[in-house]
């Protein structure tokens, strides 16, 4: 009886789900083409995959903290394009990276006082932002992209490994040291506070716009280093990188079990539905089903995932409810 | 017995209307005091001055005999001076453990004001806390929104005794709840008294506060229009003043 409470608390929470959509469509292709798994397909999908992941994090928890934030595919442009610009203007390639970095930063601060200061959704805040950063890009572009800067250390972040390129590992680091920050640290408590309820949270004591404001802060430095990462691995900045990646990572954070209000997800969940996007892209292709059938399958997954999560914390709900009038 | 709360001539406006007009009252240590009213009485406007969400235009608050301003509730509750809100006093996805140390977490390896949180001791101590105030309930893991209406005021109290609040205002605790679920928080309230608890019932429905309230206090339009003690009056002088003002 106990194993079998345990076996369904388990299965209520919705990166448990997320896994298990993620193991049937691994399998699912596998079946379709036995060279979906092998090394060579591996490495091409988890070496663009972490700038994946990077991104759906930031958004995940500011999504857990009851925030949205439309302008990270701007972001994912716009800080990689000021560092290759500044390291062209002559100023040193780790202070241009810091500088670029604190860009990101720079937006999120932005997105964060205009949300909490005016009182308007950071849906339509970040609306804004994407259109500006898209068009500062653009701007800063000059026109033509301009060519990659070899002295940038780029091999530091994207060098390839047997398998893995070393941009997985610092996503997993990001996972790591926000994962425990999330789930084992008073901060991470505060932030599903803010995002469950902001009136209870501030009614406790809690600082809801000073957490509000750290999140925004974390997922625009996060986008703005995902996108730098992307530049040193393609060796080129383009203005049009990370278009549309705003919705993706949505979509990531929603697949894995993130809450769209609020005070529901975890780091693991926005993890597996940022790989879960990019695996289910490559077994389309390897299935040899036309790609434009990707959008198809990844709204489809969408919809099943957020269907299933509702159906299944609903369910939970009422279990609970009906034990205790017992 | 000593007053362990002391307000005189609160006043309070908001955008031009006077929600709280000169209000004094005297709160007695250890005891149950009923805060009626029908609504906009001024009881939500009293309790937010007393527990740090407002401040008061005018007027003093004594606390065990010492003049207090507070700055924001995180003030009051150091204090000891605990609200619990109506609608808004647990996270409702977050477990009983969780809900219970909100901002008030236990950690190590701290730096500054950010540290990991000790789940294991925070778990065991929320367990302690529920037992204490008699409600026994499977899991400090359980997300409070699988909880029913008592058992989540039960908690909220829990959470209350455990910080060793000294006053307990509690915004209409029983609203809403069935009539058994009722008397489990009204059980509750009563045994807060024993262990050194002060508690502010605001409620509009008499008949939940009288049978435990000490001391029952009638508001209206902003004023106070009755501060007796329950061996001098009866409920039905009391219905005739919270209906007739």
């Amino acid at each position: 009886m106990s194993k079998n409470f345990s076996l369904r608390s388990l299965l209520v929470r919705p990166e448990v789900a997320t896994f298990l959509m993620f193991l049937a469509i691994m399998i699912g292709f596998y079946i379709a083409n036995e060279r979906f798994l092998d090394a060579r397909n591996i490495r091409i999908v988890m070496g663009i995959t972490p700038e994946y992941i990077i991104v759906a994090i930031g958004i995940a928890i500011l999504m857990i903290s009851g925030e949205f934030d439309l302008s990270v595919g701007s972001v994912f442009a716009l800080v990689p394009m000021t560092i290759v610009q500044m390291v062209h203007q002559g100023i040193p390639p780790w202070f241009a990276i810091f500088l670029g970095l604190m860009i990101g930063i720079i937006v999120g601060f932005v997105n964060g006082f205009i949300t909490l200061r005016f009182g308007i959704p950071s849906f339509i805040a970040t609306l804004g932002m994407l259109y500006i950063a898209r068009s500062l890009t653009t701007v800063a572009t000059a026109g033509f992209p301009p060519p990659f800067p070899h002295i940038l250390p780029n091999e530091l972040f994207v060098y390839q490994f047997e398998l893995f390129r070393a941009s997985l590992y610092w996503a997993l680091l990001v996972a790591v040291v926000l994962g425990v920050m999330l789930h084992r640290s008073n901060v991470g408590n505060w932030i599903y506070a803010t995002g469950g309820d902001q009136n209870a949270a501030s009614s406790m004591g809690i600082k809801t716009g000073n957490v509000k404001m750290f999140c925004f802060i974390l997922c625009g430095f996060l986008a703005g280093f995902a996108g730098m990462i992307q530049t040193f691995r393609l060796e080129a900045p383009l203005p049009s990188q990370g278009y549309l990646l705003e919705l993706e990572s949505i979509a990531a954070a929603v697949i894995g079990g993130v809450s769209l209000f609020g005070g529901i997800g975890t780091v693991f969940g926005a993890v597996i539905g940022a790989i879960l996007i990019r695996f289910l892209e490559s077994g389309i292709i390897m299935a040899r089903i036309d790609a434009e059938w990707f959008r198809a399958g990844l709204g489809s997954l969408i919809i099943i995932a957020v269907v299933f999560n509702t159906y299944i914390s609903r369910r939970a709900t009422r279990i609970g409810q009906n034990k205790a009038k017992d | 017995m000593e007053d362990i709360i002391v307000c005189e001539g609160l006043n309070k406006y908001y955008s031009g209307v006077h929600a709280l007009k000169d209000l004094s009252l005297k709160i007695k240590k250890d005891s149950v005091v009923g805060l009626i009213g029908d609504n906009g009485a001024g009881k939500s406007t009293l309790i937010k001055i007393l527990s740090g969400a407002h401040q008061p235009d005018s007027g003093h608050i004594y606390f065990e005999g010492k003049k207090v301003k507070f700055k924001s509730t995180k003030e009051a509750m150091n204090l000891g001076i605990e609200t619990i809100y109506q609608y808004s006093a647990l996270i409702p996805e977050m477990s009983i453990a969780r809900n219970i140390f909100i901002g008030r977490e236990q950690t190590q390896y701290n730096v500054g004001n950010f540290g990991l949180m000790k789940t294991k001791t925070m778990q065991d101590d929320a367990m302690k806390a529920l037992t204490d105030v008699e409600l026994h309930l499977r899991s400090p893991d359980t997300p409070v929104n699988q909880l029913s209406g008592g058992e989540r005021q039960g908690v909220v109290i829990a959470r209350a005794m455990y910080f060793k609040s000294k006053v307990l205002i509690l915004d209409e605790p029983t609203n809403h709840l069935s009539v058994k679920e009722t008397n489990k928080v009204l059980r509750f309230v009563e045994g807060l008294k024993s262990q050194g608890v002060t508690s502010i019932f605001i409620t509009h429905n008499l008949s939940h506060v009288y049978p435990i309230a000490d001391h029952l206090c009638v508001m209206a339009r902003g004023e106070k229009i009755a501060d007796l003690d329950k061996k001098d009056t009866t409920i039905d002088h009391l219905t005739d003043l919270l209906v007739n003002g």
